[in-house]
């Protein structure tokens, strides 16, 4: 009688330590897999699609009354329609004020660019709800209840606010996943508004505890960058568009090398309370590999 | 049949209370492990092999979800299952020590793996930090869903195995 498949009665059995080998292997393929291609994406995602996003949008909105119970007794309907208009007029007014910011210093250094092409407000945009968060502790992604169907394509770039929120980094039919600047594996290519240096910004969880985004490999040799300055994404960056806010410097420190400054910033979205965002509906142009 | 629809059943809502019901219920940003309280109370209730299964398919699904790649958390949830089903053999039914003693290792021992994996291989030392703000958060408000959640796994249980005996009697 072979070791690996018993009889027992009429039926064949296999022993469980057989089954978590054959599993291990079968789970080793599948990040082998995943990790070096996206074949099995589309599929997947399909499926998620129609098995598990409706109902997180249903059981999400009964969870979001009973967390916003209180708040949402004490306010009307009428007030709540008001507050959205206003908050869409804030964040027009912070992006019309990023750009005039902008404009000025490209005046400043006499640079002959009499128009800017590429401003927020030029992009086409999609409004989406959050659905569902992150089911670990560890990273800050969202589900959005938006996908392929509403024109969404990986690496567009999501805001709310007036600022980045993030980037989508896979898309179902129906749902797509947004990794937030703020997570533990997010890097981000910013520039400081004021003065034209670059940075990065990385997130990262102990930082996220306190609000805030932690920035590195400033190059300031002049020491001109100063707390309080806006920092919006770089010309340079690979998958985000250019001069969208990302938030206000909040701490500079000289790093131990003495060449780079690091510190931390202050991010233009409030993502405690996230709970509607804007996707960009354009991709960042890129060379084509050939 | 019915035990593989009910356990289905049981991971989905899982699954889908704890990135959304759960989320809206956070401390701190912190939810409890749901998932982890499936997989090791089936575990160490109906062995090894029902453990391993579970575990593979709740990891899966937070895979397809929120992982990096397909099959991180499934080998790691399908190890807890298997780990648990070995203590199959002295679990009793009546005694909730046990149950909460390897529900609570088996969360602890996912945070671990996950910090290990995922931010000591990336230079993040600070192991105290995550312990204090991710990791223990996290098992303190596994434990006190556990004892919410385990009777009512508990009683599916007892309610399955009983229909279980009762069919087999039919055959003899």
């Amino acid at each position: 009688m072979s070791p690996i498949i018993k009889r027992k009665g009429e039926k064949f059995t296999l022993p469980s330590k057989y089954l978590l080998f054959i599993l291990t292997i079968l789970c080793a393929g599948l990040m082998i897999l995943t990790f070096s291609t996206d074949v099995l994406d589309k599929p997947v995602n399909a499926v998620a699609g129609y098995v598990i996003v409706p109902f997180q949008k249903g059981i999400s909105s009964v969870g979001k009354w009973l967390g916003n119970r209180s708040e949402e007794l004490a306010q009307i309907r009428d007030l709540l329609s008001e507050n959205k208009k206003l908050k869409e007029q804030v964040n027009e007014l912070t992006i019309e004020n990023t750009r005039l910011q902008q404009s000025q210093y490209e005046l400043n250094n006499l640079r002959n660019l009499y128009k800017i092409d590429s401003q927020y407000e030029e992009y086409e945009k999609t409004g989406a709800r959050i659905i569902s968060r992150d089911s670990g502790n560890w990273y800050y992604s969202f589900i959005l209840d938006k996908g392929s169907n509403d024109g969404i394509a990986e690496n567009m770039n999501v805001l709310a606010d007036g600022g980045l929120v993030g980037i989508v980094e896979s898309v179902g039919p129906n749902w797509s996943k947004v990794k937030s600047v703020i997570a533990d594996n997010s890097n981000v290519s910013g520039t400081v508004l004021a003065t034209g240096d670059l940075l990065m910004v990385s997130g990262d969880l102990q930082a996220m505890e306190r609000g805030v985004i932690r920035f590195g490999q400033l190059v300031d040799s002049e020491s001109n960058v100063a707390v309080g300055d806006k920092v919006v994404t770089s010309d340079i960056s690979s998958l985000f568009l250019p001069d969208i806010l990302i938030g206000y410097i909040d701490q500079i420190d000289m790093d131990a090398n003495n060449l780079t400054k690091s510190g931390f910033i202050t991010p233009a979205v409030d993502f405690e309370h996230l709970s509607e965002v804007l996707v960009i509906l354009e991709l960042k142009q890129t060379i084509p590999d050939t | 049949m019915k035990r593989g629809i009910i356990a289905t059943a049981l991971i989905w809502i899982c699954f889908l209370l704890q990135c959304t019901f759960f989320r809206a219920l956070d401390f701190g940003g912190i939810v409890p492990n749901l998932l982890i309280i499936l997989t090791s109370s089936f575990g160490f209730m109906r062995g090894e092999k029902t453990g391993l299964g579970i575990g593979f398919i709740c990891g899966i699904l937070s895979d397809i979800f929120f992982g990096e790649v397909l099959g991180f958390y499934a080998l790691i949830l399908m190890y807890i299952g298997y780990m648990n089903g070995k203590f199959s053999r002295v679990f009793y039914p009546d005694d909730i020590k046990l149950p909460a003693a390897l529900i609570i290792a088996s969360d602890f021992f996912y945070g671990l793996i996950c910090y290990v994996l995922m931010f000591l291989m990336r230079g993040r030392l600070q192991f105290s930090y995550y312990f204090m703000e991710v990791i223990l958060p996290e098992i303190i408000y596994t434990a006190v869903v556990t004892m919410i959640l385990y009777p009512v796994i508990l009683v599916i249980n007892k309610w399955l195995e009983a229909g279980e005996k009762r069919s087999a009697r039919k055959f003899v």
